[in-house]
């Protein structure tokens, strides 16, 4: 039990994916301009995020093992990834039509969003099994979802703010992210 | 027999990959049957809002094909019987920013009016019937017309095509049915800042 805290907390805080690993900072970027839509791909984020590192562990301990394809697993991997977005995506579009316009473009982007493959193959490398692959994959996404609401919910302000003419918009959103990764820095040597 | 494979580098590759693309590939033609999507459930939704006058002002012959265009990316601020209120709760709908009403198709209208036929004028040439949009106006050939005032929208369709001009736009008069109360002002200083002058 307390190993699996332990996953949950390093991949939330102390590895978190966009703040310390730096990656998938696309969406982190590109989605956090409104906190309903943050929400919305947070949640499909972490969805992906959990059911690819199950996926791409079945795949790789299945497949790729006892054939020693090992050198093939980030094509393998990104087969897997791309697979189950597009079903995502499938999903999305007929439980939540809402949700599918207001991610638009950004639901096929979990494709190329690296913090998807960077899971998969730390799990590899890591030699996790099932269930600390499937718990480090929903960490990662957990991780995401809370800087990204948090990130979202500071831009929403920032909007309303009275920011000089030269740090408006993007640049503002930049020197956040900066600060916001200096905090989390402050998370590492917890565990 | 993975034994045999595994002794085959290249064809164990091969084997492997295409294998999970077919595996995938089924699983996504399964789910593409499973979560068909049958119309589009979003054009619904903005022609709800939408003010169903069906006037045109917008260049399109409806309510619905405006929704439709709408949800393909076109701009929406070009309703004027709706105003800046249906703007409004489309943009929310669709999560972008509220733009000002497009003064090309028109101005909001302060009041809303009802077409209004001056009888003893109308010469029965159906013009005004075929130009209405929601079938308001009653009459035949070479017969007095006159406008089914519930059904009229006020949308100023039939004034033009009218040869003796005798159709005028009439404000609604307010009724306790019709009555409610007007919507707070939407000017106020919400959020407080160093750019505004304090009153």
């Amino acid at each position: 039990m307390q190993e699996f805290a332990v996953i949950l907390v390093s991949s939330i805080l102390i590895n978190n994916f966009v703040l310390v690993q730096f990656l998938g900072l696309c969406p982190f970027m590109g989605v956090s301009t409104k906190l309903e839509s943050a929400i919305g791909m947070s949640a499909a984020t972490t969805f992906v995020l959990t059911l690819t590192a199950m996926a791409s562990y079945i795949v790789d301990v299945l497949v790729l093992m006892p054939l020693g394809l090992l050198y093939l697993r980030t094509i393998a991997f990104i087969l897997v990834i791309a697979a189950v977005v597009q079903f995502t995506k499938m999903f999305i579009e007929k439980s939540s039509p809402l949700l599918y316009r207001v991610l638009g473009v950004f639901l096929p982007l979990i494709t190329t969003n690296c913090a998807v493959l960077g899971v998969a193959l730390q799990n590899a490398s890591k030699d996790l099994n099932f269930m600390q692959s499937s718990l480090y994959g929903f960490g990662a996404g957990a991780g995401f979802s809370l800087v990204l609401i948090f990130f979202s919910a500071m831009r929403e302000r920032l909007a309303a703010a009275d920011i000089p003419a030269p740090f408006e918009g993007a640049a503002i959103a930049m020197i956040t992210a900066g600060l916001m990764s200096l905090a989390f820095m402050g998370f590492s040597g917890l565990v | 027999m993975i034994d045999a494979i595994a002794q085959q580098p290249i064809l164990a590759a091969l084997i492997a990959l295409v294998g999970l693309g077919i595996l995938f590939g089924a699983l996504l033609g399964f789910a593409a049957e499973k979560f068909k999507v049958e119309g589009d459930p979003i054009v619904e939704q903005i022609d709800e809002l939408l003010p169903q006058t069906q006037c045109g002002q917008c260049g399109f012959p409806g309510c619905k094909p405006y929704a439709e265009s709408i949800a393909s990316g076109d701009a929406i601020n070009k309703c004027p019987p709706g105003g800046q209120a249906t703007i409004n709760a489309i943009a929310n709908l669709l999560d972008v920013p509220a733009p000002e009403l497009d003064a090309e198709h028109g101005e909001e209208a302060d009041v809303r009016t009802v077409a209004y036929i001056r009888e003893d004028e109308c010469i029965g040439c159906t013009k005004c019937i075929q130009a209405c949009p929601v079938d308001a106006i009653l009459g035949a050939a070479k017969l007095m017309h006159t406008v089914i005032a519930d059904e009229c929208t006020g949308c100023d369709l039939c004034v033009e095509p009218c040869p003796v001009d005798c159709i005028d736009m009439l404000p609604v008069e307010e009724t306790i049915k019709e009555w409610h109360w007007p919507a707070p002002p939407t000017t106020a200083d919400l959020i407080a800042s160093d750019r505004r002058p304090a009153a």
